[in-house]
């Protein structure tokens, strides 16, 4: 990642507004983090688009991958009874 | 016959309408037209900072000259989005650079049009922009994800681009008769090029029924310069402007215009690096990368520096 003059690659997560998630919006490069953030600055947040700011080394991410999409996320495919409408509730009870 | 399995997948992907993301397998061909298209879709954002900046020193008011600078770097932070889409497909930064000062890579002629006069910076924010957009509102439905997701970051941005544009023009054809001409003048210059903006004629353009397949594109270039031509010409009428084609004519029954034919022989020469401005472009690039090496090496000495003190 270092073997070319641009620095390294830097993933970029913001913050729209307090309390929300930070949601990845692109990536940067620069030789040290002070610079990433500078630069991810000036890059996406333009138009005050946001309150704060993560970078990320790329290559710190370790991410699932899409041909193992299937069988990775499959344990959770046959578990309803997680979600609140498996459940029968007497008609007229409120509040649940 | 793995190979087979996943090329029906992703067809499969493709024809429902998701989004390939940069895990994703894809066909060579598929990465190498995006490679293509998405880096010379981001050189154009930086190279057409060159005529817009020529006039940044010369803007007419210090309200013209702020937006003047803001659109300029939105240019500079839009051909950012792209390379950073581009490198996701496994191209690095450093070849895009390469290849775009080797000539190996295109960028839009119409960069290649000088910038005369300060209706000019009017006639590219409306017109040039306007195409542009016309385009990248296309292009955020491409398949693609990160190229996708960074036309819907552009088009947003873009809006106020168009609008200045119009403003500018607006405003002297308004003016004195000087004005007006100056504005005309313009108009004259930069209608047909803009027009070439949206690539050689359906039935000359080698790569259009593929990127339609692989939903790269999801208009062809003829369906995109119609729409731009339907939209503009009442703009210009609006304020009093004359576009520069005798065969425009308004057709009730297609309610849509019908005009004349560019001059394609132009294009393909400017294409070929013939036009007004390709060498003074391209050396202009080139200066400023050269000249910046200097920034890029001392802030990379001043990380291996903070680095070395870390880790004593």
């Amino acid at each position: 990642m270092s073997n070319n003059n641009q620095g390294t690659l830097w993933e970029v997560f913001v913050q729209t507004k307090p309390g929300l998630p930070h949601k990845h919006c692109g990536s940067v490069h620069a030789p040290d983090k002070e610079m990433a953030i500078q630069n991810a600055r000036d890059v996406y947040t333009r138009r005050s688009e946001g309150t704060s700011i993560w970078v990320v080394p790329a290559e710190a991410i370790t991410a699932s991958s899409p041909e193992d999409m299937g069988s990775f996320f499959e344990p959770a495919n046959d578990k309803v009874y997680r979600h609140p409408t498996f459940y029968h509730v007497p008609e007229g009870v409120k509040y649940l | 016959m793995e190979t087979i399995k996943l090329q029906e997948n992703f067809d499969a992907k493709i024809d429902r309408g998701d989004m390939i993301e940069p895990k994703d397998w894809m066909p060579d061909d598929y990465r190498k037209t995006l490679i293509r298209q998405i880096s010379q879709h981001a050189h154009s954002e930086i190279v057409g900072m060159l005529p817009e900046g020529n006039w940044i020193t010369r803007a007419p008011s210090l309200r013209r000259k702020m937006v003047l600078l803001a659109k300029v770097q939105d240019e500079g932070g839009h051909g950012l989005y792209l390379y950073s889409a581009a490198e996701t497909m496994g191209i690095s930064r450093d070849e895009m650079i390469e290849q775009l000062h080797n000539g190996k890579a295109k960028y839009s002629s119409i960069f290649n049009y000088p910038t005369l006069t300060w209706a000019d910076i009017g006639a590219i924010g409306w017109l040039v922009d306007g195409a542009a957009i016309m385009n990248q509102v296309m292009l955020q439905k491409t398949s693609y994800g990160p190229y996708s997701r960074a036309m819907v970051r552009i088009c947003k941005e873009e809006s106020f681009h168009q609008r200045q544009g119009y403003e500018i023009m607006s405003v002297l054809a308004a003016g004195t008769p000087e004005q007006k001409e100056m504005a005309q003048d313009a108009l004259n210059r930069f209608w047909w090029p803009s027009l070439m903006m949206f690539g050689p004629p359906d039935a000359s353009s080698p790569n259009t029924a593929q990127s339609m397949r692989w939903k790269i594109k999801r208009e062809t270039n003829d369906e995109l310069r119609q729409k731009f031509v339907d939209r503009t010409v009442p703009q210009a009428e609006f304020i009093g402007l004359k576009v520069p084609d005798k065969d425009l004519k308004w057709n009730e029954a297609k309610q849509s215009y019908d005009w004349g034919t560019p001059d394609w022989e132009e294009f393909n020469n400017v294409i070929k690096g013939n036009g007004p401005c390709n060498k003074e472009r391209l050396a202009a690039r080139v200066k400023a990368h050269e000249d910046g090496a200097w920034v890029r090496e001392a802030a990379a000495a001043y990380a291996a520096k903070q680095q070395q003190k870390v880790a004593a």
